[in-house]
């Protein structure tokens, strides 16, 4: 019942910021609602997402000493169904090295429910802002990358979801 | 008497004004996840800014102990050196991560200080090289206002709305001080000087135009 009630907010929240990037970006489509009608339409790669991106980063168990979470869900466009065993690339500047550097980079994969969480070094701010960097580029579904920010560096944990649509 | 009495605090307080934020930048822990070259195009900006309040305040004749003549020459070296530390800031920036420099120099960054400050960069370009050329190209005093007074204000407004999105070294309220003062001596110098009129004899005009 838990899992159902979680499985529902994550739904809503991904669906929500889903749907707020489907108008902004696809301004046209979204006004065809009968094609998705109950359909969530796939995250669009946010401007900046791939800067420092390398590519094939190891699954990991942690990057560096852990202490900051990154966290987030990955669903299938159109149904929302929770996309299991996805490989998610995770890299960020951080108080362990900087974000082109090959230890401030990891990979996790998500859970059945479509769940990932990583732990990884505390993210600082690079560039003016404190943000990360997440990549789906697996190639069964379209690649991916997000640039999440932080409220305040002085936060311990970040999310981003996907919405992927297949390649 | 009294402008050669006032004369220390303005200078003081100039030189707190570009001071403190500085020195305050420079207890930043941040600086502890920073490379070098990263640290050095960071506090490049943050001159870059102090030199950006120098301006109207050399330009406006406020600098006690300077002549109108001093203080324009002052105002060319001090706006030389702002380009200067304009192009050891992108280039410092660039190094440390070209991919979030190329997104900034071709406005496509995410960051929302990105375009203010790369907008603020190109006319300090362009004021340095009219101002390198003005002579050779010919431009005459009022040509050379008509050019240079919006392009400052693009200047000013740029570098303030740049820096305070940025989250970065600078301490808050130095950095916000310094805004202000900048704001203010910016709009003080267009008033003294009525920018807004077509015709009027600029102090020593004379002297610049020779």
């Amino acid at each position: 019942m838990t899992t159902v009630l979680l499985n529902r907010r994550n739904l809503l929240a991904a669906g929500g910021s889903a749907l707020a990037t489907g108008i902004l970006a696809t301004g046209v489509s979204g006004l065809l609602p009968a094609a998705r009608a109950d359909g969530l339409a796939p995250t669009e790669t946010m401007s900046g997402g791939a800067n420092n991106y390398r590519k094939g980063a190891a699954i990991v168990e942690r990057i560096g000493k852990g202490g900051f979470w990154m966290s987030g869900t990955v669903r299938r466009a159109g149904d929302g169904a929770p996309l299991a065993s996805q490989r998610i690339q995770i890299w960020a500047h951080t108080t362990e090295g900087q974000e082109h550097e090959p230890q401030s980079h990891g990979a996790t994969l998500t859970d059945k429910d479509g769940k990932f969480r990583l732990e990884m070094p505390q993210i600082i701010p690079i560039f003016g802002q404190p943000h990360g960097h997440l990549a789906y580029d697996s190639g069964e579904f379209k690649t991916v990358f997000l640039r999440p920010v932080m409220r305040s560096p002085k936060e311990t944990s970040l999310e981003a979801h996907f919405v992927l649509q297949p390649a | 008497m009294k402008g050669w009495r006032s004369a220390p605090l303005i200078w003081v307080a100039l030189a707190l004004a570009i001071g403190v934020p500085i020195a305050a930048a420079a207890t930043s822990e941040q600086l502890a996840w920073r490379g070098p070259l990263y640290i050095l195009a960071g506090f490049a900006g943050i001159v870059a800014l102090g030199l950006v309040l120098a301006q109207p305040l050399l330009i406006g004749g406020y600098l006690p102990g300077l002549s109108a003549y001093r203080g324009r020459r002052a105002h060319r070296w001090i706006g030389g050196a702002l380009a200067l530390a304009v192009v050891i800031h992108v280039a410092g920036l660039w190094i440390t991560s070209p991919p979030d420099m190329i997104d900034a120099l071709t406005y496509t960054s995410p960051t929302p200080f990105s375009p203010f400050g790369v907008t603020a960069m190109w006319a300090i370009f362009i004021v340095a090289v009219l101002a390198a050329l003005r002579r050779r190209l010919g431009l005459r005093l009022r040509t050379w206002r008509i050019v240079h007074i919006p392009l400052a204000i693009v200047i000013v407004a740029g570098s303030v709305a740049h820096c305070l999105l940025i989250e970065g070294t600078m301490e808050t309220i130095s950095k916000a001080v310094l805004c202000v003062l900048i704001l203010v001596a910016t709009v003080k110098v267009m008033i003294d000087l009525q920018v807004w009129r077509k015709r009027r004899t600029l102090r020593g005009e004379s002297v610049a135009r020779q």
